[in-house]
């Protein structure tokens, strides 16, 4: 019997994670699996966000993606060009093309700063970004040398990944400014697509107090038309401008240009997913996790950690002719740092937003959910060293399941959370984003 | 479950006014809502988005994003924020009948 092949297009968290699950579940013997990347530099992205505050250099954050990979599995370094998901073939830039019994899409989302008009004028002179090695590494040189003045936090359109990462970022440079006595001379804005300063209305209420009481500005509702580099201002459609010194952006988020190519992408590159069995909405053998998914969850390593173990179980029922189960639940969990060595946790999923707590365990905890704690910033810290040897290897992480659990949150009693989704399954409408 | 007067009839609404129910939806309460918004008469120009999104929505399931009526040629972003100001996208999406359209987490 020939053998079948499994394709990974992609060796990030999701794809790294799949592949380490993947092959201990099927037959060496029958099954080959394969994983593509374009390159062997495995970042952990989570450290980006450290960077421009000298916290990390980007040498302490990326390894070789090949180290992760498990034995008995092929790794392929190549630009992919496209998928023919008619032929069930990856064809790659060089003509060659690769045959798949079931693909595995986790090629992430990027920044696209060309798709903002003027942004590109400004690019890591005035406009900076840390969602890259390099734009977060030149953020680093450009902060120590800022002499004062506005230092506008941008957010360009939803979604975004890690959509708390801004937050951390503005949080983080309060603090650093005041740990520099340099606060006093530089203004912090916050400028975003949203109402708020998150999307869900418990946890915005207590992000936005955060941002209030550090006296950082918000612009909401804010959408970005283009970019003025020369005058050094956003302008948005609605005709309001806010001025910058320096611009810290988060450009809109696209799936990979290769998923555009394929034919398979919505508006964003993303490919339409089953937001419950993760399966493509239009192929059968093809199946997608993580950024690279079009699903209303957070575009986070969490998502995709939790995502996997129910993928893994969906592509072997598949490949044994069984219905799959439409277990994912949106689950997310992530640190948000807020400054003075304390970080915020929340756990969500699609219908129950970011709400106080404990965590894991209700009471005990130890982590207190939605408040700013110092343990919370040590779990950050560790996650570290967790990613790298838990995480990826798709171990299990002790504690914490696939599915969201509710024992331990407490809604708020003044109501609100009334427009949080609480609501039944379907309300997965998808958002506020131009 | 919140009712409210839109023009000839009553519906049921979420606490922002946004149509519980798509099947209760008619143009003219469409027309009201859009007043209630302050948009005082809908152009054909609105009527083409309002379409667009009550069609995208029946084939997808989902309010289609700011980016995908631009990039679908139904309207430029430009011209949305002059039909529909102050939030087009929440806006056409109430005049369309939709619920509100949650942002991502």
């Amino acid at each position: 019997m020939p053998m079948k092949r499994l394709i990974i297009l992609g060796a990030g968290t999701a794809g790294t994670i799949m592949a380490n699950l993947l092959r201990r579940r099927l037959p060496r013997a029958e099954w080959a699996v394969t994983v593509i990347d374009r390159d062997n530099e495995h970042y952990y992205q989570p450290g980006f966000l450290f960077i421009p505050f000298g916290y990390y250099k980007r040498e302490n954050i990326v390894k070789p993606r090949a180290k992760f990979l498990p034995r008995g599995v092929e790794f392929i370094i190549a630009e992919v060009d496209r998928i023919d998901p008619a032929a069930n073939t990856v064809i790659f830039q060089d003509g060659s093309d690769l045959p798949y019994d079931y693909l595995i899409v986790a090629t992430g989302a990027e920044i696209v700063p060309a798709e903002t008009p003027g942004m590109l004028d400004g690019w890591r002179d005035t406009i900076l970004d840390f969602y890259t090695p390099d734009g977060a590494t030149a953020l680093a040189e450009k902060l120590k040398s800022f002499p004062g003045g506005r230092i506008v936090i941008h957010v360009n359109e939803t979604p975004i990944k890690c959509p708390v990462a801004p937050l951390e970022f503005a949080f983080f440079c309060d603090d650093c400014l005041r740990r520099h006595h340099r606060r006093d001379k530089i203004e912090l804005v916050f400028v975003t697509p949203l109402p708020g300063a998150f999307t869900k209305p418990v946890a915005s209420k207590t992000l936005g107090a955060m941002l209030e009481e550090k006296h950082i500005e918000m612009v909401t509702d804010f959408n970005a038309e283009r970019i003025d580099a020369a005058a050094r201002k956003i302008v948005g459609y609605d005709g309001r401008e806010v001025l910058y010194d320096l611009l810290v952006t988060v450009p809109t988020n696209m799936g990979s240009a290769m998923i555009e190519r394929s034919g398979l992408g919505n508006e964003f590159r993303f490919l339409p997913t089953d937001p419950h069995t993760l399966r493509s909405k239009k192929y059968e053998r093809i199946f997608a996790i993580g950024d690279a998914t079009d699903l209303p969850s957070s575009k986070a390593g969490s998502v995709a950690h939790f995502q996997a173990e129910i993928l893994a179980g969906n592509v072997v029922r598949a490949i044994a002719g069984k219905p799959l189960e439409p277990a994912f639940d949106g689950h997310s969990n992530c640190f948000i740092e807020s400054g003075k060595h304390k970080a915020i946790l929340i756990d969500f999923n699609y219908e129950v937003e970011p709400l106080p707590g404990r965590f894991p365990f209700p009471v005990l905890g130890p982590l207190p959910l939605l408040k700013p704690s110092r343990l919370n910033h040590m779990g950050k810290a560790a996650f570290r060293w967790i990613y790298w040897h838990l995480l990826l290897p798709g171990r299990p992480i002790p504690f914490v399941p696939a599915r969201m659990k509710m024992a331990g949150k407490k809604r708020p009693e003044d109501g609100g959370g009334a427009t949080g989704g609480t609501g039944a399954a379907g309300t997965a409408a998808k958002g506020e984003s131009k | 479950m919140a009712q409210k007067q839109y023009g000839p009839a009553t519906v049921e609404v979420d606490a922002e006014g946004y149509l519980s129910d798509f099947s209760q939806w008619t143009r003219e309460i469409a027309a009201a809502i859009a007043k209630d918004e302050g948009i005082a008469e809908l152009t054909p120009a609105h009527w083409k988005v309002v379409e667009y999104i009550q069609k995208d929505f029946k084939e997808n399931g989902q309010v289609p994003s700011i980016r995908k009526l631009n990039k679908s040629g139904v309207i430029s972003t430009k011209e949305l924020y002059e039909l529909f100001p102050g939030g087009p996208a929440k806006k056409a999406a109430k005049i369309s009948g939709m619920k509100k359209p949650e942002g991502c987490v």
